[in-house]
């Protein structure tokens, strides 16, 4: 779409939202929200930024092809239910540690780097339908 | 947190778990995490067969590590996260899962193996062997997990696997094979979900040894009998029982080979186990209500089967007749719900697996070596293909039930039950349709086999002159190798590669034939396990019944 209002607006709306979607997805441990979620909200502000750009500069931001980020994704959390094996507990059980940073504690899980895992999960997946939806429209 | 005023240790698994429960957990972990790896590897197609089927082989080996954890000290069960029924999820397997789990995957290695010479690099851009990595995940996560939802999750995993893999090509007949096969199969799994829901209504729990130990319980004041019945249609139609089985002759013969043979292979036979386990293990009574209902459908599968096996002139249709047969029988064994008969089905389950995968890929083999998949358009492989056909003429045998072949002692185990039970004509209906497969793939061999090529140097036009509703596009989908009754040539390892699997998995065949007496003791022990499930109800809660 060919649009000054939207090509002027998109950088502060998608920064803005892929922000919101990190907030979403670190608030969801505790709270309503998550990795799933936040996977979504970041996946509608890459389709603004393509509906803005176009296709092609989205995958430009990615850096990396989204099902690659899925496949990272799907390590992550693969991983993090395999660390449990170091401590001797079940597959998938939540490992924590509360480093104190700067006179903060902050803890730390492997709940939430599978999370990360999910978002990820999302983000490609998602992504890859969205994009190639929005390039089937640019074709047309 | 810790000052929690509950006590977490009702509801948490407190002692560690032994390095070998990890053995229940670690072939769906190991198969998602090289799905992950392959995916996030999509530009490297060179190094994607070489991993998968590493992997694959390790896979391989973890079950087999299973089957002697679980022979030694009975079912294995891991607590996600340590926490128990009725809030976590269970991994439990006993000798039912890890069977079927080990058979599924030697079949995936073949079919991996193979694939390294069939799959192109297009067919590898596209994504094959991740989603044949993420098939096996959902395929061993179904054979091994303890909770019936998750058991949905991972049919659900497997079913999205199987039609990424089912469209690569992206050719016409491929999406429409995929459109049919895709929608039935949703229906189904909707129907399994629903029950699900209703079941969890009912028993306030998704555990498959929670839901065993309570279903006696709420026999006379819950409507089990529906839930079962739901079951029953929603798995026999994954399985393709009879009236519900048309998308799969629809669908199988329209993907990549080694796709059709890894669906022969494992999929219909996840609807099996999941019949078993519902059936046998959660909801026995009501499945004895309904064994009337499983053994007429049984014996519709059996004959209808082999009759359109029968009438097929395509090779690949033919088997997936074939599979539908083996169904039938099967459910014979799930109809009269004896230890005997369940065993015999679980043999008859191993069987199929190896034979209906080596199936296919001969069959493979055989359309690239005739440039046709029409079995008339073929001819004289037996003069230019001597290996191949002796492979195949002894897959034939297994799979008509023939000793001393794998297909021979299931059959006896499943007809010495009926009779044991007196349903004469359900032995009848299995001798039948091994008699009616018997003459479907004779006929198969004696045309495409053993009638002699008209014109001995193929490629001169002659098979081409002789196709009949085949189009150019289906033609160019097969490489023109040369036939390999002569040396290899140079530069042809391909072709023995892709031999290979076949000739082990027939080898296999043939050890089971000879030497069946391990598979059908451990076939009891998993038929009296799922019969009387004290022991996998025990693995979960910890010794008391």
């Amino acid at each position: 779409m060919n649009s000054l209002i939207l090509r002027t607006i998109a950088p502060v709306l998608v920064s803005l939202m892929v922000l919101f979607s990190i907030f979403v997805l670190l608030r969801g441990h505790n709270e309503p929200g998550g990795g799933f979620i936040g996977g979504l909200i970041a996946v509608a502000a890459l389709s603004i930024y393509g509906i803005a750009f176009g296709v092609g500069a989205v995958r430009r931001a990615l850096r990396f092809h989204p099902a690659t980020i899925a496949g990272a994704g799907l390590m992550l959390a693969t991983l993090s239910g395999l660390v449990s094996a170091l401590f001797g507990a079940p597959f998938m059980t939540g490992l924590w540690v509360t480093p104190v940073i700067f006179g903060t504690e902050i803890p730390l899980a492997t709940v939430m780097s599978f999370d990360i895992g999910v978002y990820l999960v999302v983000v490609g997946a998602i992504g890859a339908v969205a994009l190639s939806l929005e390039e089937e429209e640019d074709d047309a | 947190m810790a000052s929690s005023p509950i006590d977490l240790s009702l509801a948490l698994v407190t002692a560690a778990p032994d390095a070998a429960d990890w053995l229940v957990v670690l072939p769906v972990a190991l198969c998602i995490a090289t799905g992950a790896l392959l995916t996030m590897l999509r530009g490297r197609p060179a190094l994607q067969g070489g991993l998968a089927v590493f992997s694959l082989a390790v896979l391989v080996l973890l079950n087999i590590g299973l089957v002697s954890h679980i022979s030694a000290s009975g079912p294995v069960t891991m607590m996600m996260g340590r926490w128990l029924p009725p809030f976590g999820i269970a991994f439990t397997a006993d000798m039912a899962g890890a069977l079927f789990s080990l058979s599924g995957s030697v079949v995936a290695l073949a079919a991996g193996v193979y694939s390294l010479g069939d799959i192109n690099e297009k067919g590898r851009r596209h994504g094959f062997y991740p989603f044949l990595m993420l098939l096996m995940a959902g395929v061993s996560g179904a054979f091994l997990t303890g909770d019936i939802f998750n058991l949905y999750v991972w049919f659900e995993v497997l079913l999205i696997s199987s039609f990424g893999l089912m469209v690569i090509g992206s050719e016409d007949r491929q999406i429409d094979g995929a459109v049919k096969y895709g929608f039935l199969n949703l229906v189904a799994t909707t129907l399994f979900l629903i029950a699900t829901g209703f079941l969890y209504g009912i028993f306030g729990t998704l555990n498959m040894a929670d839901i065993a130990r309570k279903a006696a319980g709420f026999s006379g004041t819950a409507p089990l009998m529906t839930l079962a019945t739901l079951y029953v249609f929603a798995f026999g139609m994954k399985a393709a029982a009879f009236p519900v089985n048309f998308w799969l002759p629809a669908s199988y013969h329209t993907p990549r080979i080694v796709v059709s043979a890894l669906f022969a292979g494992l999929l219909t036979k996840v609807g099996i186990y999941a019949l078993l386990r519902t059936g046998i293990m959660l909801f026995p009574a009501e499945r004895a209500g309904l064994s009337g209902v499983i053994a007429t459908v049984a014996v519709l599968t059996i004959i209808s089967g082999a009759l359109g096996a029968l009438a097929q002139s395509d090779m690949r249709r033919l088997l997936g007749y074939l599979v539908v047969s083996g169904i039938g029988a099967m459910l014979a064994g799930l109809s009269l719900g004896t230890v005997e008969a369940v065993a015999g089905t679980i043999v008859y389950g191993v069987h199929s697996m190896l034979v209906m995968g080596a199936l296919y890929l001969a069959i493979g083999l055989a359309g690239r070596a005739a440039g046709t998949f029409e079995i008339g358009g073929a001819g004289g492989l037996w003069q230019r293909q001597l290996p191949l056909s002796a492979l195949t003429l002894v897959l034939f045998f297994a799979v008509s039930g023939l000793p001393p072949f794998s297909g021979f002692w299931p059959k006896l185990m499943l007809v010495k039950a009926a009779l044991a039970d007196g349903a004469g004509w359900l032995a009848a209906a299995l001798l039948i349709g091994g008699f009616l497969t018997t003459i479907a793939t004779g006929r198969f061999f004696l045309i495409a086999y053993w009638r002699p090529s008209s014109s001995p140097q193929r490629g001169e036009g002659g098979p081409k002159g002789r196709m009949r509703g085949n189009t150019g596009s289906e033609l160019a989908e097969i490489p023109p190798y040369p036939p390999f009754g002569h040396l290899l040539p140079a530069g042809e390892k391909g072709q023995a590669a892709a031999l290979l699997p076949v000739a082990l998995l027939t080898l296999a065949s043939i050890l089971i034939g000879l030497y069946p007496e391990p598979l059908i003791a451990a076939a009891k022990t998993a038929a009296e396990g799922l019969v009387t499930p004290s022991a996998y109800i025990g693995s979960v809660f910890g010794g008391e019944p």
